[in-house]
């Protein structure tokens, strides 16, 4: 099957049906082995145990900014290629988005409190981060504002292409201003600062979270499709009524 | 530095990375069952997808049923 070919929603729906459990599978088994090689890294010469919060925080962080990535991609799919699946993309992915930001957000702030002494601080890093879960909140509400879901979809997807310019804010914050949240250590030019002790189990959390991504998007995908079809049919009752 | 100083700190991160996580997957599982079920039901009264001519209001969503 061409990648094209997912354009058509029924395509979609048999994909999603066949590769969900698989994922979900590969999903379960990739946390099963990274929860268990976070567990026994070694504690960090600084951060002591509190490094192994960093395995949760760091894929919420890069997920949670992917998942604007996928619906900046999406909206521009909706308003240059009116892309049939572009705008069901955005709608799915704005909720498990929010919630990986959140995931971030949380569990930095469980991090601060030890290691920093504060649960939180108005640096560049986290207010940028907070500004990302309030736009996905916007959207999400813009979503279920706008009845008509092509009317919403165009909506959001102005939304989400403003928003988009926080990601390199995010990115880049802490090259341009001087913050308490440390520099970038792993997505960087050059090598990794980290030991690979810490590096592998962080690898290995990073991708199950990523596949644990992808799974309950195509399944949001999924949902967002048979929500569509079942309000097309009782609208298609509505007019046979009258 | 020992573990059991910040342990709080740390269950409690991966607590709230179960919640995270496990209540997206009932999200999703839940919404599937309601829009299946919905479907079912719409199909049961008669009101299936050839069942009357397409509205125009919707094009994206209904190429694939040409």
């Amino acid at each position: 099957m061409a990648i094209a070919d997912l354009a058509n929603p029924s395509r979609f729906l048999r994909f999603a049906n066949r590769t969900i459990p698989w994922l979900g599978g590969v999903t379960v088994v990739a946390f099963a082995f990274g929860i268990n090689q976070a567990m026994v890294a070694p504690d960090d010469y600084q951060q002591g145990a509190t490094v192994k919060i960093m395995f949760l925080h760091v894929p919420g962080a890069l997920l949670g900014t992917l998942g604007w990535g996928v619906m900046t991609i999406a909206a521009l799919g909706t308003l240059v290629w009116r892309h049939p699946l572009a705008d069901v993309t955005a709608k799915a992915a704005a909720p498990i988005g929010a919630a990986f930001t959140l995931l971030c957000l949380v569990t930095g702030s469980l991090w601060g409190r030890p290691m920093w002494g504060t649960y939180w601080v108005w640096d560049a890093r986290l207010t940028s981060v907070l500004i990302l879960f309030l736009l996905y909140l916007g959207v999400i509400a813009l979503w279920r504002t706008v009845e008509d879901p092509s009317r919403a979809a165009r909506a959001a997807a102005i939304l989400t292409l403003v928003g988009a310019i926080d990601l390199p804010i995010i990115k880049f914050s802490v090259d341009w201003w001087n913050t308490l949240h440390q520099p970038a250590s792993v997505f960087r030019f050059g090598a990794p600062t980290i030991d690979p002790s810490i590096l592998i189990p962080l690898f290995i959390m990073t991708v199950a979270f990523t596949l644990a991504f992808a799974t309950l998007l195509l399944a949001a995908m999924r949902n967002e499709i048979l929500r569509r079809r079942v309000r097309t049919l009782r609208l298609m009752q509505a007019s046979a009524a009258s | 530095m020992e573990a059991t100083n910040h342990m709080a700190f740390i269950v409690a991160a991966y607590a709230a990375a179960v919640a995270v996580v496990g209540s997206l997957t009932a999200w999703v599982m839940l919404d599937y069952r309601a829009q299946r079920r919905k479907l079912a039901d719409l199909e049961m009264r008669g009101v299936t997808r050839r069942s009357a001519p397409m509205r125009r209001s919707e094009p994206t969503m209904e190429k694939e049923e040409a």
